[in-house]
């Protein structure tokens, strides 16, 4: 099992970002998920955020809402997206789930970070767990020995920036400019901004997503950030190709691409 | 003070900390339900709008202006109506009505939205957006933006749309754009979903204005507040019209916002019981439902712990209701407290049964409710029945069935 601290370590020690992806559990299929985050991972991510499929993600913009909605009508429970944790793992990706709250506080806090544990799972990202409600599954966390990483704001001043870092174990996650999820033309200019001011309050990793969707860009965020987090572009590939098999090459193609850009 | 003379609110009567100490805690939290589950990035905007808030209850100009147009231009203070004939079905219990559906734009909501377009202005921001289901938050918000000149953008499920096509049409009219959501169930939910994504986006000059005492604090506690003139005012009425408190009071809920309006001012008056009635839809039997405090379980929806209609793995179940406006498969948090500590209770309340004492109070009155309201008076037909003739039960009218009758045409086949 790969950890945060040895993908970053190793990122540093080559002098570049950490490449990180995320795919929803069951999308575009079960088992088509684990194929395209391997996909990802032999493309060049260092890290695999799986999301946890919910009803009613209000932080997400139009692509990964779509993807989730079919995920759900694909059935997708608990059970494939710890399966899909297990099989992403394999890869040698340090593998996370992000989910909204809602999933974990019905399955159980404990019980939750022991599955995911168990899948080999090293951490969650949760972006509606505020520090005011995140003790629960801090503690939980703690027990299972997985990392939480929660979500800095360009909106947020220097005390909740201290606060949510406080919660942070592995990396924070700095929200790159106010709004969903999704590709953009460019790089929210708050970004840079965050990552200094989230830089004067911990040592820990800062990685940056949001928006982000071409090697341009990873190259750009990789100058001032630890770790590139690309999502919706990757998504937006296997909902435009016309089978899993392009699906497949041009999720490889843009890995590569941002894998590059991370690089320069 | 009687019900039209002086003004009709004091600072104590906006804030419930002046009259019974039961505002949320510092986080928002009433007992265990409430709090913030939202992005990070919104919790400045969420600070920001609970610190004006706070300044504005205390504020005796910010009352002076919320009363004024309560008086000027919704047409406060609302009349109590009692109503012997529809009382008939009742086992002879005493039956008052609120007439919130006799305030402008024809239902409470305007209480809620005056107080929030107020706030919007001192908080510097020039647009509001809001979520609607049946459409009565949504043209009440377009009326006061139109008001107090605030560009104005309303998220409405498309099939919600579908169904309140003349509230979609009055909103318009109005200068608001109606933006239809089609993702997800495409009802209440899913609109709330988006504005939440338009607020994030847009927090700079925008300011969300919540339509119920759901959601993240600070909206529980503002919107009670401000809708809880209903029944600081039937309080009084009551004591003037019967020279004693009812013995229940009775509303629908659905977010809760007019159920906590009425119930608030009568939660010290420990020999008043209160009755929430909430859809039960086409039964608790077919799934196809909104009982989120009778049947649902507690989980987090809309950034607030509450009652949720969900399955076993956190994913939220759709509700169903013949009314839009109890079409929601959460709760507001002070609804699920008022339930755990038994202050209040709650009951479902079936389409067929709604409609019956909506055609009821048509025929034996002269006049034609809400169908969320109808809910409130079938409960209070049934609780009549249960408590026999001795009973006065008030009743919260919250709006009225203009806006229903393409529902009823197709319901009654008229």
């Amino acid at each position: 099992m790969t950890t945060l601290q040895t993908v970053f370590a190793r990122a540093k020690a080559d002098d570049r970002a950490a490449l990180i992806g995320y795919l929803p559990a069951g999308f575009p299929t079960k088992d088509g998920a684990i194929a395209a985050a391997a996909a990802m991972v032999d493309a060049g991510c260092d890290v695999i955020e799986i999301g946890l499929p919910y009803s009613d993600p209000l932080m997400d913009g139009p692509t990964i809402q779509d993807a989730v909605h079919r995920s759900l009508t694909n059935g997708t429970r608990i059970a494939d997206v710890l399966r899909t944790v297990e099989g992403v793992a394999k890869t040698g990706a340090a593998t996370l789930v992000m989910t909204y709250w809602n999933p974990i506080d019905r399955y159980g806090a404990d019980r939750f970070a022991r599955a995911l544990a168990d899948a080999g799972g090293v951490g969650t990202i949760t972006p509606d767990l505020t520090p005011e409600e995140a003790e629960p599954w801090r503690e939980a966390s703690a027990g299972a020995g997985i990392d939480t990483v929660f979500l800095v704001a360009p909106s947020s001043p220097e005390s909740r920036i201290k606060a949510v870092v406080g919660c942070c174990t592995g990396f924070v996650y700095a929200a790159s400019l106010m709004g969903v999820t999704g590709a953009r033309e460019s790089v929210g200019e708050a970004a840079q901004g965050l990552v200094e001011r989230t830089r004067l309050q911990t040592d820990m990793p800062v990685c940056v997503g949001l928006g982000v969707g071409t090697g341009k860009q990873a190259a750009e965020v990789a100058r001032y950030a630890d770790g590139v987090i690309v999502g919706s572009a990757f998504i937006r590939r296997l909902l435009d190709a016309p089978d899993e098999a392009s699906g497949l090459a041009a999720v490889r193609e843009l890995g590569a691409e941002l894998a590059a850009g991370v690089r320069r | 003070m009687t019900a039209t003379d002086g003004t009709l609110l004091t600072p104590a009567d906006l804030a419930g900390n002046g009259v019974h100490g039961d505002d949320p805690d510092v986080h928002g939290k009433f007992g265990v339900f409430g709090g913030r589950y939202v992005p990070e990035a919104l919790i400045p905007a969420l600070d920001e709008v609970a610190a004006e808030y706070e300044k504005a209850r205390n504020d005796a100009g910010f009352l002076r202006e919320f009363d004024h147009l309560l008086r000027t231009y919704a047409g406060r203070p609302t009349t109590l109506t009692e109503v012997p004939r529809f009382a008939e079905q009742a086992g002879g219990a005493r039956i008052i009505l609120k007439r919130e559906d006799l305030t402008h734009t024809g239902a409470h909501k305007i209480n809620n939205v005056l107080g929030q377009a107020l706030l919007t202005k001192r908080l510097g921001k020039t647009r509001v957006i809001a979520e609607t289901g049946a459409g009565q938050h949504g043209v009440a918000t377009a009326t006061a933006a139109a008001l107090m000149g605030l560009e104005c953008v309303i998220y409405m499920g498309a099939v919600d749309c579908e169904r309140q096509a003349l509230n979609v049409a009055r909103m318009k009219l109005l200068g608001a754009t109606v933006v239809p959501v089609t993702n997800g169930s495409q009802t209440l939910k899913d609109a709330i979903n988006e504005a939440f994504r338009d607020w994030v986006a847009n927090v700079d000059r925008t300011h969300y204005l919540f339509g119920t005492i759901a959601g993240p604090h600070p909206f529980p506690e503002i919107v009670r507040d401000f809708a809880r003139i209903i029944g600081v005012e039937a309080r009084r009425q009551m004591l003037e019209l019967t020279g004693r408190l009812p013995d229940a009071v009775a509303a629908a809920v659905g977010g809760g916002s007019n159920a906590i309006g009425i119930f608030h001012a009568f939660i010290g008056d420990e020999g008043v019981q209160l009755h929430g009635y909430e859809a039960g839809g086409r039964g608790l039997e077919t799934g196809e439902h909104a009982l989120t405090l009778t049947e649902g379980s507690i989980g987090v929806l809309h950034g607030s712990r509450t009652y949720v209609l969900q399955d076993e793995e956190g994913q939220t179940i759709e509700s169903h209701s013949i009314s839009a406006g109890l079409d929601y498969p959460g709760v507001g948090p002070e609804h699920a407290w008022l339930k755990d500590t038994g202050r209040a209770s709650y009951h479902g309340i079936t389409d067929a049964e709604a409609m019956d004492a909506f055609s009821l109070l048509a025929r034996t009155e002269g006049i034609i409710p809400a169908i969320e309201s109808s809910h409130a008076l079938a409960g209070a037909l049934k609780l009549g029945r249960e408590m026999g003739p001795e009973a006065t039960i008030l009743v919260n009218l919250s709006g009225r069935g203009d806006k229903d009758m393409g529902t009823a045409m197709k319901y009654f086949n008229l």
